[in-house]
């Protein structure tokens, strides 16, 4: 029962999902915004689990004797959560609390903020280790992607046009790698979508067969 | 990691076949953080995707209905809300009446910011706004492409209440507003999931609605395929950003941004030639 | 402010005052004509369209109309009751649906030209005009949308395709896959962890169980706990999501049992960090900088934090084998790890990993669905190139029946 019961689920929505792209008619058009707003409470409810089990594994960490980074690390992240936890709650002004002005909105602008634009950052730096690494001509198809990322690289920056200004009209670096990103880049970009989408599809046909019942826990 | 096969000692090539990355990221640092303290001033080509985004959007009549969807956070933010900056300026100087939402919890707290900078714009400054005649901030509703499908047929239901709290029935210029059908216009900010592409899935293509997207560089190459039909303009990333700033007449941080951008480009192909340099001096010693 | 204050002081009381006021106005725009009102199509009801041709003075003529109002009565045998407002239209529009009618009510609209009028004051004034009624009009659902009948039938051929080859395969016949390196490397990958005594990290994606790549990456976290129970190896799925925390425990129970070593696991193998994107990405750097893990799995949804993710296990030298279907990611998670499933083969895992004839059955159905778009868009080439179609849609009166684009538009 513990697997039958939830495919028997997955096949009764999916259907459902499917007949209303094609029958607007109520009920059947309505529904998938129910389903879907019984997926947003059942996963209201479920950050409940995460947080309380964040928390258990952070205090755990920070309680244990083994006497590590981690326990400090642990701490940081529980005295944070009660942190932000109260004063989003009891302290901003119930439900005004994104109000720009409250100590919510304050911790938001001056932590949250910096925290979360310095590791979106840290991106420019991977980006160029790992350019470096891996754009290398080891083989034919490597030395094209090699020659189309100097052009891109060069031609999204303004240098590209400062270093080909005296070049005619539309073979200007910009414009060539406008080019590249319009024609090949998008032809690739278009195969590999009409891949993922026919992928998505019968992915889901599985699922709503119960054909694939491995996120179950089972084989 | 294989470890080379060869018994020389690791000579120069060696060494530059595997440079550590910190340097690189000193470098980057560099070229990224010196430029902000001078004055530099390039010209940027614009690219026919964000001259379509700002012909699309001076196309809109004066004074008309436009949806601004602010889906990103602040992590996105260094790219995208020059974008919003200057979009907001060109609402501003076109008197649009604006209503803003997000599908990211922060978007309209981003849009706040945003919308509070084009403001200050001196050329602005005698611009009076009323709060809930020109322009209402919906906030932010869950349900990510759901949302976009209930806007579909019901936008106060879908908003029962705006940013501050206040029922949208208590506010004058959401009182014609039913629908995504009664928008003249839609500019989307977007930094992934959900973004540009469920708005151009369940409301571009579904409603007719006419919009344009600023996304983060990472994404854009996901989205160019849409340009043309679904998407009446694109710009990605921070290049794209400038590029509007200077189409749209309203220069700001993205145009400033660019001269690190051209910097680092540079010094990461240097890095890439001499990688390419070291790879083929070694083998060739291999193979000698 | 001052002026319409000044016209709402002076109108009440001195009716004198607004032929004064009338004189001084440019004439009104003229109204808008041809105004029909129909149930809107494609719907589940509750809507009806109107339409009208626009005023000749809407962008030509005098050029003074800013806007349309639509307003709307309801009709009945004694005359239509009284005219409300339901909506406007900027001017250039010549459509407008109202969505708050009530399926089998008799509507009656008149769309209402307004016009911006300079006053005394200085504020300008609104000014009107008004259409002729339309007829009458309900609104009622469809049961079928007439415009996603191509898409019907491509569904049909589609699943019908993957239906008939997995009954194909459940009756026996063989069924050849190519091989996907990435999910090879599996076994090789757990190993070298027990062999160096160091962790595997798992990472099921950044989304929740809405996504299909979370169901796959999760699927194939079956196949790695599996492994992973057999050769002794130590394992960790830290998530980013509360409902993948409880699915993935579920899983990696199962895996452990199915492996014979049930005791070998526990609920701390799959623990929750945050929804937060970066937060996320920085709790899972801070992690592979400390435990060193041998071996990293991405298998899932990700997005900007995928190459932040990448890089960093890069940095240690761990074996990283990344799986996504999301294109733009695709380039980080090549450059920086040793195993890449592109796309599909993130979906096909699932079937490859079990060589379950029914799961390779629907990958055979794909295929056929990926010919049959092949042969689409080589008939489109050669079409376009000789200039017998158009794919663009906007352009129906020049190319008639001709255009084939919009075969393919699905509304």
């Amino acid at each position: 029962m513990r697997r039958e019961i939830p495919t028997a689920i997955a096949f009764f929505v999916g259907i459902i999902c499917i007949i209303q792209f094609f029958i607007p008619h109520r009920p059947f058009g309505t529904l998938v915004d129910v389903f879907s707003d019984w997926f947003g409470i059942v996963a209201a409810f479920a950050i409940w689990l995460g947080a309380l089990n964040l928390l258990k594994v952070s205090l755990e960490r920070s309680l244990s004797k083994k006497k590590t980074h981690d326990r400090w690390y642990g701490l940081v992240v529980a005295a944070s959560f009660f942190l932000i936890f109260i004063i989003g709650m009891f302290m901003s002004g119930g439900d005004q609390f994104q109000v720009p002005g409250s100590r919510f909105d304050y911790l938001y602008v001056n932590i949250y903020t910096p925290l979360s634009s310095t590791m979106f950052a840290l991106l420019a730096f991977f980006v160029a280790s790992a350019s470096y690494r891996a754009f290398r001509a080891r083989s034919w198809e490597a030395t094209l992607l090699l020659i189309a990322a100097f052009f891109v690289m060069l031609g999204r920056a303004p240098v590209g046009d400062q270093l080909t200004g005296f070049m005619p009209e539309g073979y200007r670096l910009s414009e060539v790698a406008n080019w590249i990103m319009t024609y090949p880049q998008v032809a690739g970009q278009r195969a590999i979508m009409i891949g993922i989408a026919l992928g998505v599809a019968s992915a889901s046909l599985r699922l709503i067969l119960g054909l694939e019942r491995s996120y179950l826990g089972g084989e | 990691m294989a470890e080379n096969p060869t018994e020389m000692k690791p000579g120069l090539f060696d060494r530059l076949m595997r440079i550590d990355r910190r340097v690189i990221f000193i470098f980057i640092s560099v070229a990224l953080i010196v430029p902000l303290f001078f004055n530099i001033s390039q010209r940027i080509q614009v690219s026919p995707e964000v001259q379509m985004l700002n012909d699309a959007m001076n196309k809109v009549p004066d004074g008309g209905l436009v949806l601004f969807a602010m889906d990103y956070d602040p992590p996105s933010a260094p790219e995208l809300q020059p974008m919003a900056v200057a979009a907001f300026k060109v609402a501003l100087a076109k008197k649009f009446k604006m209503v803003i939402i997000g599908l990211w919890p922060q978007g309209p707290m981003q849009a706040n910011m945003a919308f509070e900078t084009a403001t200050h714009d001196p050329r602005f400054k005698d611009v009076k706004l009323t709060y809930g005649v020109d322009y209402v901030n919906l906030g932010f509703q869950s349900g990510n492409e759901a949302v976009i499908q209930k806007m579909g047929s019901d936008i106060p239901t879908t908003f029962p209440r705006d940013y501050a709290g206040t029922p949208v029935d208590q506010l004058p210029l959401m009182k014609g507003i039913k629908n995504l059908g009664n928008f003249d216009f839609m500019v989307n900010i977007s930094a992934g999931y959900p973004g540009t592409r469920e708005w151009v899935q369940f409301g571009a293509d579904r409603f007719g609605l006419k919009m344009v997207s600023g996304s983060t560089a990472v994404q854009t190459t996901e989205m160019s395929p849409y340009v043309g039909k679904q998407l009446l303009g694109l710009m990605g990333g921070m290049r794209g950003a400038a590029e509007f700033e200077q189409v749209s007449g309203y220069p700001g941080r993205a145009i400033k941004f660019m001269v690190g951008q051209s910097v680092a480009h540079v010094i990461v192909i240097v890095f890439i030639v001499i990688g390419n340099i070291a790879y083929f001096a070694t083998r060739k010693r291999k193979g000698a | 402010m001052l002026a319409s204050a000044a016209i709402a002081q002076t109108a009440p009381g001195d009716s004198s005052a607004i032929p004064a006021l009338t004189i001084a106005q440019p004439p009104p725009p003229n109204p808008a004509t041809n105004v029909k009102a129909e149930d809107a199509p494609n719907d589940g009801g509750g809507s009806i369209r109107v339409t009208w041709a626009a005023s000749p003075d809407d962008g030509a003529g005098r050029k003074n109309v800013a806007s349309y109002n639509i307003l709307r009565a309801v009709s009945s045998p004694t005359g239509a009751g009284a005219f409300d407002t339901v909506g406007s239209a900027t001017a250039g529009n010549t459509e407008f649906t109202d969505g708050h009618t009530e399926d089998g009510i008799p509507y009656i609209y008149i769309v209402e030209a307004l016009s911006s009028v300079p006053s005394p004051g200085g504020t300008p004034v609104m000014v009107s005009v008004r259409s002729e009624p339309t007829g009458v009009a309900y609104s009622n659902g469809q049961w079928f949308h007439m415009r996603r009948l191509n898409a019907l039938i491509m569904v049909i051929i589609v699943c019908g395709a993957i239906l008939y080859f997995i009954q194909q395969a459940s009756s026996g016949k063989e069924l050849f896959i190519r091989k996907i390196a990435g999910l090879d490397a599996v076994d090789e990958a757990v190993g070298r962890a027990t062999e160096m005594g160091r962790k595997i990290f798992y990472i099921p994606g950044t989304q929740d169980m809405d996504e299909v790549q979370t169901l796959a990456g999760i699927t194939i976290l079956g196949r790695v706990a599996k492994v992973a129970a057999e050769y002794e190896a130590s394992l960790e799925v830290p998530v980013s999501r509360s409902l993948v925390m409880v699915t993935c425990r579920e899983v990696v129970k199962e895996a452990y049992l199915n492996a014979g070593r049930p005791e070998a696991y526990n609920d701390s193998m799959v623990y929750y960090l945050t929804d937060d994107q970066f937060g996320y990405a920085a709790g899972i750097d801070g992690l592979v900088m400390r435990d060193k893990p041998s071996t990293l799995f991405f298998m899932g949804a990700f997005y900007a934090e995928s190459l932040i993710l990448a890089e960093t296990g890069n940095s240690i030298g761990a074996i990283q084998i990344a799986g996504t279907a999301m294109p733009a990611q695709l380039p980080f998670f090549v450059a920086a790890c040793d195993y890449t499933l592109i796309g599909e083969e993130l979906f096909a895992a699932s079937a490859y990993l079990s060589k379950e004839p029914k799961l390779l059955g629907s990958l055979k159905g794909q295929d056929l669905g990926k010919a049959i778009i092949l042969l689409a868009i080589l008939v489109g080439i050669v079409m376009t190139s000789f200039g017998a179609i158009s794919m663009d849609t906007s352009d129906l009166d020049k190319l008639g029946n001709y255009n084939i684009g919009q075969w393919f538009e699905v509304q």
